[in-house]
């Protein structure tokens, strides 16, 4: 450790996300403390909660949010700033016709219309985008298990269009799926159920459920998501997205607020949006923030009326999908109950992914899961199918059967996707007669820890929580951004690199979803080559140049 | 004083012309009388106080003690989360169906001939569209567990992209997983805060929702009325002459749907098409109950006026009717829908489509293409039953021949929607109880800014007979004569 690069480890509540170096000397100490002990410690914690202590209160772990050295964001804006020039200067060449624009046009008949997109609006996706484009949208010909194929594409014209080349990239280790407990599979005995469903059902309903949508199967699924979730009642939807923006407007409306974490999901914002709600949001897991925001609240009410809100709806999320934070639920739960706010408490990447039995926050944090007022979940990611699910006391799912946007005008759930999460949960749960689900999740968990501690001693600097499957690794630089992913696909990794608008401008990641699929072979590799690659100072410089030319080249 | 003095000999030294405003500032200083210098050095430090001092005094005498503050919380009481529904709302109990939804199908324990799904081409239940799901299941198993921009983009679904594109004789389409999410996503992505749609009155619920995403003005026509959409437009043409300048940033769209889920009626595209040249309005459609039912091939409303596809901006249709899968897409110009791939909610930020359903879609589209007689054999069917229920005692049916899904609505209404409604549910139920399987149309009463009258949907599909269809329309009359009296 450097004197440059401070260890910040957000112990306490003071520690907020990018909250200046306070007292970074005595958390480099405590940090490096937990770093070592973390994994024991918690290892122990794990065994503790293999019984039957379904309410027992465990080791939250801490979210870390480390600050870059001062030379990599000085780095990081220059690197921003040489790019933007330069596609300033790019657009001058292409206004004055030196350079083709391979940009799609408008219709001839068309031309005299209001421009259907702003040039500024455009900028970015022309200019910065387009350079790394083939990082993303990769197309993938196999299952999305710990290894699949990957379709090689090549461009003519520096990312303009692509064209497959029909060869595929083989066995290449998937560190970008959300296949967290390998629910991602094809082997037929598994999947024996499933293909019956199909066989009998096909794979429409043809309906919404309030019509004649709602098949025997849809209410299977809700009973046993309800038994496994320990709560009174659930409903299933087909799309995760749409559970939060379908149903969020049917639960708030004009005249209540909603406090919303700085980087809940676009879906949970759509839905507070189209509720009418107010929407204030606060702070990345900061509980004064929060605090501050509901006193305020309830002591001015609504905004020039100042009649007091009908309700307080919180949302958060269980894991933050870019940051790998675990919400702080206990916190939460307090201030909800001091306030009397309601909680909305979104698992999409949860579920399944942490506590001892895979159900989720709640459990990780010995909460009772009754407590939370909103559980809300997807079945893409833990469960590899595809919808949501909105769990909790009887009152509120018999108001979303008759209210929910999504029951109303949406068509219900494919019947073998239906099977599919059915078979997943039962697994999970051991109701199949295995153990393979309790293994899965101890599996997933001890990937986890391998994968972040290794990559921790190396000394990269990782944001999130130490249980959290999602492991994001701070690239920084634009320039790195492009280099790393095509780096790692060279040597058969796929790993998937968000940065702005997805992140903030100088945080720039790649993120690694690890799965009880994984072997340690894999993990292994996935490290090695990390380390080979990023550790080098020098290819800081080698990126930012091979970014520039990438176009010309 | 003295130092003051050095300083103005120095600058007069350094420079001249202008020093000399200084000095005989300097010596004005001297010469002004000493109230005169009191009274300014008072002026100016009210000044400073007046910058300075907070602006609102009025705010600091109101603000709260703790305690006060405690006492508000203590007191404030929420409404309860969700109000109680009661345990007999007419949309809290399902119809529960046991078994696939297909054309003989199981309502709540009876076997029924299905008027009420809308698997138009009879899709659901094609072997050919089972086996190819299950063979992309044995490839691929079900879920994608991710986005499409995150490894979620598997080769079925650029497949089906490529399909649709062709079908609908359109440069580029792209699929959403969620077909109530598709137009809803589409809306936002183009038309932004400031912007104008021009939207049809009868316009389905997830268009509504699109447009109040999409946080523009919302201009409402009266359903098909092709004279009021253009007294609106000329309102604008008015309004932009006032403010040319800002005229020519505003985007202006008209969202319609080709045949109404609502109203079962067409809308008027060709007039639509002059309209949209005249006032340089583009035009999104939304074809959900059109695609794979109107046209010679199925392509829908377009085809069916014979209007070329490229005159209309973006098509988008879901894949859940008359191709009986699960999903949704938009197709038209690559300028046009490419800008989806980064700004269509739906499609950024939600796990794909699984390979399985793609593939289902792929067959299905095959299917049409192959047996273009299908949808002649569609059309036909609905035309008689269109005619069949003509005549009904008591109901009237609302939709054109054409429509693949009528309504049938009270001619009298009670004057209260819930005795309505349990007329006509009672309807249902009497028909169901005879083997024909009906629904009412469902809506949120409070949410739809138009809400259609209570009505019984009737679906017709090619697997129908005509025996069946006549039996039905039989069923209908029975009962309508029996409860409506």
């Amino acid at each position: 450790m450097t004197s440059l690069k401070y260890r910040r480890v957000n112990v306490s509540d003071e520690h907020h996300l990018r909250n200046g170096a306070l007292k970074a000397h005595s958390d480099l100490k405590q940090g490096s403390n937990n770093l070592k002990n973390g994994y024991h410690v918690t290892e122990k914690v794990q065994k503790n909660g293999n019984g039957d202590s379904f309410y027992q209160p465990r080791v939250r772990g801490e979210d870390s949010f480390e600050e870059a050295p001062m030379y990599v964001a000085v780095m990081t804006y220059m690197g921003y700033g040489i790019v933007i020039l330069f596609g300033y200067f790019r657009d001058f060449l292409r206004a004055v016709g030196l350079e083709k624009c391979h940009q799609a046009q408008e219709r001839e008949e068309q031309k005299d219309f209001v421009p259907l997109y702003q040039d500024f609006e455009n900028f970015y996706k022309r200019n910065l985008y387009m350079r790394v484009r083939d990082n993303w949208n990769r197309p993938i010909c196999s299952l999305p298990g710990p290894v699949f194929d990957v379709m090689e594409r090549v461009s003519d014209d520096y990312n303009w269009t692509f064209r497959l080349t029909g060869k595929t990239i083989e066995n290449v280790i998937n560190m970008g799926s959300y296949n967290y407990l390998g629910f991602a599979e094809n082997n037929v005995d598994f999947l024996k159920t499933v293909a019956e469903e199909t066989r009998q059902y096909g794979v429409g309903v043809c309906s919404t459920r309030q019509e004649l949508g709602n098949l025997s199967i849809h209410e299977k699924l809700e009973r046993l998501v309800a038994e496994f979730l320990g709560v009174e009642s659930a409903m299933a939807f087909g799309m995760g997205f749409a559970t939060n923006s379908m149903n969020i407007p049917a639960l708030v409306g004009k005249g209540c607020l909603i406090l919303s974490d700085e980087l809940n999901h676009t879906s949970l914002i759509l839905g507070a949006r189209l509720s009418g709600a107010t929407i204030r949001v606060f702070k990345h897991n900061n509980m004064q923030s929060l605090e501050k925001l509901l006193k305020e609240a309830i002591c001015s009410g609504q905004p020039r009326t100042h009649r007091g809100w009908k309700k307080i709806l919180i949302m958060v999320e269980g894991i933050y999908s870019m940051e790998g934070s675990l919400v702080r639920l206990p916190e939460i739960l307090a201030l909800k109950k001091k306030y009397k706010a309601y909680l909305y408490l979104d698992e999409a990447h949860s579920i399944g992914a942490v506590g001892p039995t895979g159900r989720g926050v709640t459990e990780h944090f010995g909460v009772d899961p009754n407590e939370v007022d909103v559980l809300m979940g997807t079945f893409t990611k833990s469960f590899g199918a595809t919808g949501g699910y909105i769990a909790g006391k009887k009152e509120l799912v018999d108001y979303l059967r008759s209210h929910s946007h999504s029951a109303v005008y949406a068509t219900a759930m494919s019947p073998p996707v239906v099977e599919q999460i059915i078979r997943a949960i039962k697994c999970i749960m051991g109701v199949d007669g295995t153990t393979e689900g309790k293994q899965q999740i101890r599996q997933l968990s001890e990937n986890t820890r391998y994968l972040r501690s290794r990559l921790k001693e190396m000394g990269f600097i990782i944001y999130g929580n130490q249980d959290s499957p999602v492991v994001p690794l701070l690239l920084y630089l634009p320039g790195k951004v492009g280099a790393f992913s095509r780096a790692m696909l060279k040597r058969k990794i796929g790993v998937v690199v968000v940065g702005f608008p997805a992140t903030p401008i100088a945080e720039a990641r790649a993120r690694f979803c690890v799965s009880a699929a994984h072997t340690r072979e894999m993990l292994d590799k996935v490290i090695n080559y990390n380390t080979q690659h990023l550790t080098d100072l020098s290819y800081l410089l080698w990126y930012s140049f091979v970014f520039f030319l990438n176009c010309y080249s | 004083m003295k130092h003051a003095h050095a300083q103005s000999r120095d600058s007069v030294k350094m420079a001249a012309g202008q020093q000399w405003v200084l000095v005989e500032m300097v010596q004005a200083f001297y010469e002004a009388p000493a109230y005169h210098l009191i009274l300014e050095g008072i002026l100016i430090l009210w000044i400073i106080r007046l910058l300075f001092s907070k602006t609102y005094k009025l705010q600091e005498r109101s603000d709260l003690t703790e305690k006060e503050k405690e006492e508000l919380i203590e007191e404030w009481q929420p409404e309860p989360l969700v109000p109680p529904v009661s345990k007999d709302h007419p949309s809290l109990n399902y119809d529960v169906v046991t078994g696939p939804p297909s054309h003989k199908i199981i309502v709540n324990g009876k076997e029924c001939i299905n008027f009420a799904s809308f698997n138009f081409l009879g899709l659901l239940d094609s072997e050919r569209v089972k086996l190819k799901a299950l063979l992309s299941l044995k490839k691929y198993g079900v879920g994608t567990c991710g986005p499409r921009g995150f490894y979620g983009t598997f080769d079925v679904h650029l497949e089906l992209e490529e399909r649709l594109a062709k079908f609908m004789r359109t440069e580029e389409a792209i699929i959403y997983s969620y077909g109530f999410a598709t137009i809803a996503s589409a809306i936002p992505a183009y038309s932004k805060r400031g912007d104008i749609i021009f939207v049809d009155e009868a316009a389905c619920f997830s268009i509504q929702k699109g447009l109040q995403a999409s946080r523009s003005f919302v201009k409402h026509f009266k359903h098909n009325d092709m004279e009021d959409l253009e007294r609106l437009l000329k309102e604008q043409e008015i309004e932009d002459q006032k403010n040319p300048r800002k005229a020519r940033v505003i985007r202006r769209f008209i969202v319609v749907e080709g045949l109404y889920i609502n109203t079962a009626d067409i809308c008027p595209l060709p007039d639509l098409v002059k309209l949209k040249y005249k006032y340089k309005v583009r035009i999104f459609l939304e074809e959900s109950m059109s695609f794979g039912v109107l046209g010679e091939h199925g392509r829908g409303v377009t085809e069916h006026f014979g209007v070329n596809i490229d005159d209309i901006d973006l098509i988008s249709a879901n894949m859940e009717n008359a191709l009986a899968s699960i999903g949704g897409f938009c197709c038209g110009r690559s300028f046009v829908i490419d800008h989806q791939r980064l700004s269509g909610q739906g499609y950024c930020f939600s796990a794909s489509l699984p390979p399985m359903l793609a593939s289902a879609a792929i067959e299905a589209l095959n299917i049409m293409e192959e047996d273009p007689g299908i949808f002649r054999v569609l059309q036909d069917k609905c035309k008689h039953v269109h005619k069949a229920l003509q005549g009904t005692p008591g109901l009237k049916v609302v939709g054109e021949p054409l429509a693949p899904a009528l309504h049938l609505q009270l001619e009298n209404s009670t004057g209260s929607r819930t005795n309505d409604l349990k007329l006509l549910r009672a309807i249902v139920d009497y028909s169901m109880d005879r083997q024909i399987a009906l629904t009412l149309a469902r809506y949120l009463e409070k949410e739809e800014r138009f809400l259609p009258p209570p009505s019984i949907r009737v679906v017709v599909t090619v697997e129908q007979t005509q025996e069946e269809i006549e039996r039905a329309a039989q069923c209908i009359r029975e009962a309508a004569v029996k409860i409506l009296k």
